[in-house]
């Protein structure tokens, strides 16, 4: 699929997303400006809308960051226990720092997020693995040891069903006022466009990037900064969304190859069009009410990543 | 002898906090009521122990690998997930949910058919490996666990409470019924195995050298998945999940023990991973006063103590 098919299609599902809803929009009432039915548009499916194409881009453009940091396909924030460290960070916001606003539990979460991320990547680093598969598991139970610590403090707070609540990646939520932190996500994935080429030096190891003139530690806490602070700012607002940043990534490589300058378009691109594909599910399926879109994403994309683990050389 | 000295330390350590469980307050009137209450904790503990033991330390063998176990299969979110859904659909109050006996041959069941059918699927085909499979369970797992956030989030709190009473291991709800059956689980997987403990020293070479010594590599590995999977459900229908203790035990037995022998190992760990449980739920209940549960605790030290692991660990 052409990139320029990709930006149609996503204009024509954001249609489809303003849409659809308990209260019809319908053209009269745009061009009379209907002002009931303009603050419904304006308020709750614009930002709603606007929420799901930055998240699904920015968290599929952090997967591919990852894989090529740690040169692995299977790492991504949710394998690479950036999601389970930003939930703890979520927590202890929510607990200890709670006067500070969204802005606050968004700095608490990215630092968690930031060292969940770097003693993943240090593991990874230090010891030398024989199988692929082993980066994975290892960041999956980093993840359940971050999530033990997590478990340990909502238990004594008594935020167990909160704890669980808050990491259900929904849109329901989102409305004009309480979606804006996610526009962090811009400059941060225009970042990592513009300094793609660094990052496929670096995924090469230190030796090969000193040579080729690219500063390791610099790029590398550069990827990891920008992976935290995106996957921060997603769990603060939306919550978790599972594989999404594996399984995109994963795809589109498998079309468009490992060139990263060519990839990043397509993978944010793709992104975007798939989890809105899949808030539209959510949205319908069970109509008027929906699904979290953590569930769809989840179902989803466990499938696709199991197809394509089991298809010998596809991942 | 130093393996014999190491298992006389660590049984009268284990007699000495099982008596420190068992014995405080006793009187001539009132120790009819207290043994009722204590007696059956500390077999379904030594019980819990043996089995994770057991399962992790024949896990890393035939995995060969030192951090993974079975709770990585997604076992434990495969239970939570059975006891969100009975919860959901049937209520709190339902026979299912109040009838120990009941919930626990239920939850067996469904826990081992589920992954007889995942090794079904994934043995069977050509060019496995054991790791992908744990990838896989593990993918599971995650799945199992966004269906069970996406339950509870939907269902009524006071519902809630009673998922939670299961989310955490607990050995306050265990009787004598449910100890008899999984007695005798394990006493039969202990059986069955014993035949088997030679081999797995073999096997403790790596696929290639223990096919080249003439072991049916395949065969006995399945057999290993099987019986892992039995223990792992017993387990974990029994009291809840302990995710990280196979974890700590397996990999401090290894190294305390410090041999190939795995009726070394099986021994120290079983006895060590007795000692943490009922140790831990001593410190619990006497010095914390319930204010966490063993489980969450035992998950926090074992799973600092997989961290440390990881980073000393220069080669997996």
């Amino acid at each position: 699929m052409k990139t320029r098919h990709l930006v149609l299609l996503l204009l024509f599902l954001s249609g489809v997303s303003l849409y659809i809803g308990n209260i019809q929009i319908t053209w009269d009432d745009l061009i009379t400006w209907n002002q009931e039915k303009m603050d419904v548009l304006l308020l709750t499916r614009l930002p709603r809308l606007l929420s799901v194409i930055l998240t699904g881009a920015a968290m599929s453009v952090c997967g591919l960051i990852m894989q090529q940091i740690s040169q692995n396909r299977l790492v991504s924030p949710t394998t690479g226990a950036s999601v389970d460290s930003a939930s703890l960070g979520l927590l202890v916001a929510t607990i200890y720092f709670s006067s500070m606003g969204y802005m606050g539990s968004l700095v608490v979460t990215a630092v968690f997020a930031l060292a969940g991320t770097f003693t993943f990547i240090l593991i990874l680093r230090k010891v030398q693995i024989r199988n692929m598969v082993l980066a994975p598991l290892i960041g999956l139970m980093l993840g359940g040891v971050i999530q033990a610590m997590a478990t340990f403090l909502a238990y004594r707070f008594d935020m167990v069903q909160s704890l669980n609540a808050w990491m259900i990646g929904s849109f329901t939520w989102i409305t004009k006022g309480r979606y804006e932190l996610l526009y962090i996500c811009v400059p941060l994935v225009i970042i990592a466009f513009v300094y793609a080429n660094r990052f496929t030096i670096a995924g090469m190891g230190e030796d090969m990037s000193t040579n080729l003139g690219v500063s390791y530690a610099r790029i590398m806490n550069l990827g990891l900064a920008i992976v935290s602070l995106v996957t921060a700012s997603v769990i603060v607002i939306v919550g978790a969304i599972p594989f999404l940043d594996l399984v995109i990534p994963n795809l589109v490589s498998l079309y468009k190859g490992d060139h990263l300058k060519r990839t990043l378009w397509g993978t944010a691109l793709f992104g975007a069009v798939f989890l809105l594909v899949c808030d539209i599910f959510s949205r319908l399926v069970i109509y008027p009410y929906e699904i979290p879109i953590s569930l769809t994403v989840g179902s989803i994309g466990c499938f696709v990543f199991l197809t394509l683990l089991m298809k010998k050389g596809a991942v | 002898m130093k393996h014999r000295r190491i298992i006389a330390v660590l049984s009268v350590l284990l007699l000495a906090v099982m008596l420190a469980f068992i014995l405080p307050g006793l009187t001539v009137e009132n120790y009819q009521y207290f043994l009722s209450q204590r007696l059956p904790k500390v077999v379904a503990i030594i019980l819990t122990g043996s089995a994770i033991a057991f399962s992790s330390v024949l896990f890393q063998t035939i995995t060969s690998n030192r951090i993974l176990t079975p709770a990585a299969l997604g076992l434990d979110a495969l239970y939570l997930l059975i006891q969100t859904v009975i919860v959901f659909t049937l209520g709190s109050v339902s026979l299912l949910v109040t009838d120990k006996n009941l919930n626990f041959v239920l939850t067996t069941v469904v826990m081992v058919a589920l992954s007889m059918i995942l090794f079904r699927i994934m043995l069977n085909r050509e060019n496995t490996n054991l790791i992908q499979l744990v990838l896989v369970g593990m993918i599971c797992g995650q799945l199992f666990r966004s269906f069970t956030s996406f339950l509870i989030m939907v269902i009524n709190p006071n519902e809630f409470v009673a998922i939670q009473n299961k989310m955490f291991a607990s050995f306050n709800s265990v009787n004598s019924g449910i100890l008899m059956i999984a007695g005798c689980i394990l006493f039969f997987a202990v059986i069955a195995l014993r035949r088997d403990l030679p081999v797995y020293d073999v096997l403790a070479l790596g696929r290639d050298h223990a096919i080249g010594l003439g072991i049916g590599y395949d065969r006995i590995v399945s057999r290993s998945l099987i019986l892992i999977s039995i223990l792992v459900s017993v387990a974990t229908a029994l009291v809840g999940p302990v995710t990280f203790l196979g974890l700590l035990v397996a990999n401090l037995a290894r190294q305390l023990a410090d041999t190939y022998k795995h009726s070394v190992v099986f021994m120290i760990s079983i006895l060590m991973s007795a000692l943490f449980l009922l140790g831990g739920q001593l410190f619990v209940e006497r010095v914390l006063n319930f204010e966490t549960t063993v489980s969450v605790m035992i998950n926090l030290v074992g799973g600092v103590y997989f961290i440390v692991l990881l980073i000393k660990e220069s080669k997996l």
